[in-house]
């Protein structure tokens, strides 16, 4: 072997270790944090814990039932309002933003991907908790629905931008107008990516707690009013990490496990989605 | 060039398509009899497609691109404000270079695409005209059984028989090929080139090739393009054997292209 091929492959064996060990090293933070939540939390997961509202500080038991039920409630309200608004973004400048609009859109999307959530908390806050004079889980929603609506947009944008443009000029000499084009065809051809970006954008604001501080508060009752305040696992978890009690903290530890089980759910539902689209014979 | 007993189908008068203030095609008056069919040949780059997408007002939705001149389909002018392009397609049918299924549908419901957006729904008819523009299409036999097939799943040059099974199902009046074979195997090929002599039956067809044997296969008139010009129109066996112009003799014997 000569010496330039000898180098050749000693730096390709290095690189290819380097590379292995950031990837690990990645996958390992993963492995860590579930593997601390599950030592810490699992031994207090029974069936009191998801069927039980919280008792009274001081006394022991109690469960998140109502912190489970307030973030279904949150974020699929959230995701009734945010996905058709980000979903139709993203095929507006996908398939008609070429222009100076859809430079403007676009631009914005991105400013609005990158503002901290507590600040459109706050904005959810000045809008609507203020005028309406009370804390309530609608404007929580609308917090949320407002941090998914540029990521939304921006996956479906990029999902649509993969539909190769031969499938769109074929619909078109078929006869079909632009729009029908847009949706019959090129928007079901991206319909698994646009469905994985739908679900991992869910799973994203399913976590926020900032936004929620000032918009949906907290409540140790179980509630389901949707103008009234409403708890959330993230909250829930705040209020119990930070409060004084042994107890608390053992349910923060269990509740912040089972919000990192139902965004494991999202995740491999949102892989799933994926997969049907390439299994399709 | 068209003998008296050949009706007139499709003409283009002085057309000219442009990119921007680009010319790519440049003055083109030729005429297309019913019944025929007609290869566009020329080396790459030369406006050959660009000419066909502008036969079904294709050319118009690419970035920049818009046309002089007029093209007339059975007498009327197909770039008159009154012409809405949506409907004209649906009277000129196209096939593409690469094979394009609608991934998302089945092998009928890809047939049955363009009668569909066209208001017909009634099932008895749908399956009939199915039928019809599959065994047109010469793919009938092969696809009977699994009709409710993702298209995916058929060969190249299934799938390209699928977008012509596809084209001829709304009863075009032309079929426009460009370079249909070009992603084929010579089986696919064959089969393909046979259906032309078919189809030239039913429909007026016009081919872009760069396969001058498939030109001399398949058509009955023959139009050489090169760099945006008409260099010399004929019937395709005397184009093919006594070429009148020193550009095409050399193009079709090889020396350049």
């Amino acid at each position: 072997m000569s010496s330039r091929s000898l180098r050749r492959h000693v730096t390709s064996a290095l690189m290819t270790g380097l590379v292995a060990a950031l990837s690990f090293t990645a996958v390992l933070a993963l492995l860590l944090i579930l593997g601390h939540l599950i030592a810490k939390g699992a031994s207090s997961l029974d069936w009191n814990f998801f069927t039980n509202s919280p008792v009274p500080a001081g006394q022991t038991g109690g469960g998140v039932a109502n912190a489970i039920v307030g973030t279904g409630i949150i974020v699929g309200l959230a995701a009734l309002i945010g996905l058709p608004i980000g979903i139709g973004t993203g095929l507006y400048l996908a398939e008609y933003g070429s222009g100076r609009l859809g430079w403007t859109v676009r631009f914005v999307a991105d400013v609005l991907n990158g503002t901290p959530s507590i600040v459109v908390g706050i904005f959810a806050w000045r809008w609507l908790v203020k005028p309406m004079g009370h804390f309530s889980a609608a404007a929580g929603s609308v917090a949320l629905a407002v941090l998914m609506i540029p990521m939304i947009a921006r996956t479906t944008e990029e999902m649509v931008r993969l539909v190769p443009h031969s499938l769109r000029e074929a619909a078109l000499a078929l006869g079909y107008p632009r729009w029908r084009t847009s949706l019959r065809v090129v928007a079901r051809t991206a319909l698994a990516g646009i469905v994985t970006g739908c679900l991992v954008g869910v799973a994203r604001i399913a976590g926020e707690t900032a936004p929620l501080l000032f918009t949906a508060l907290g409540n140790l009752n179980f509630d389901t009013s949707i103008s009234e305040p409403m708890q959330t696992l993230s909250l829930q978890i705040f209020t119990y990490a930070t409060g004084p009690f042994e107890e608390w903290h053992r349910l923060a530890w269990a509740a912040a496990l089972v919000l990192m089980g139902l965004v494991l759910i999202l995740g491999v539902a949102a892989r799933w989605a994926i997969r049907q689209r390439h299994d399709t014979p | 060039m068209t003998p008296p007993d050949v009706r007139l189908r499709l003409e283009t008068v002085r057309l000219t398509a442009l990119y921007g203030r680009r010319a790519v095609v440049k003055d083109i008056s030729l005429l297309f009899g019913a019944h025929t069919v007609t290869a566009v040949i020329g080396p790459s780059g030369c406006g050959k497609s660009t000419f066909l997408r502008c036969l079904n007002r294709m050319h118009e939705l690419s970035e920049g691109g818009w046309v002089t001149g007029r093209v007339l389909l059975d007498g009327a002018d197909i770039y008159d404000s009154g012409v809405d392009p949506v409907q004209l397609r649906r009277r000129i049918g196209m096939v593409f270079q690469r094979p394009t299924p609608f991934p998302t549908m089945s092998i009928y419901d890809n047939v049955a695409a363009g009668l569909r957006v066209n208001g017909h729904r009634g099932r008895r008819e749908l399956d009939e005209v199915v039928e019809r523009a599959l065994r047109q299409a010469a793919l009938w036999d092969e696809v009977k059984d699994r009709l409710r097939h993702s298209a995916l799943a058929l060969s190249g040059g299934q799938q390209q028989r699928l977008c012509i099974a596809r084209a001829l199902a709304p009863q075009p009046e032309v079929l426009l090929l460009d370079e249909p074979t070009a992603s084929l195997d010579p089986a696919g090929t064959q089969r393909i080139e046979e259906l032309c002599h078919e189809l030239k039956r039913l429909y007026t067809i016009v081919i872009v090739t760069h396969n001058m044997q498939q030109a001399a296969r398949v058509s009955d008139y023959t139009a050489f393009f090169y760099l945006g010009d008409l260099i010399e129109v004929g019937r395709t066996e005397q184009l093919f054997t006594r070429p009148t112009k020193e550009q095409t003799e050399a193009y079709i014997t090889g020396r350049f292209g």
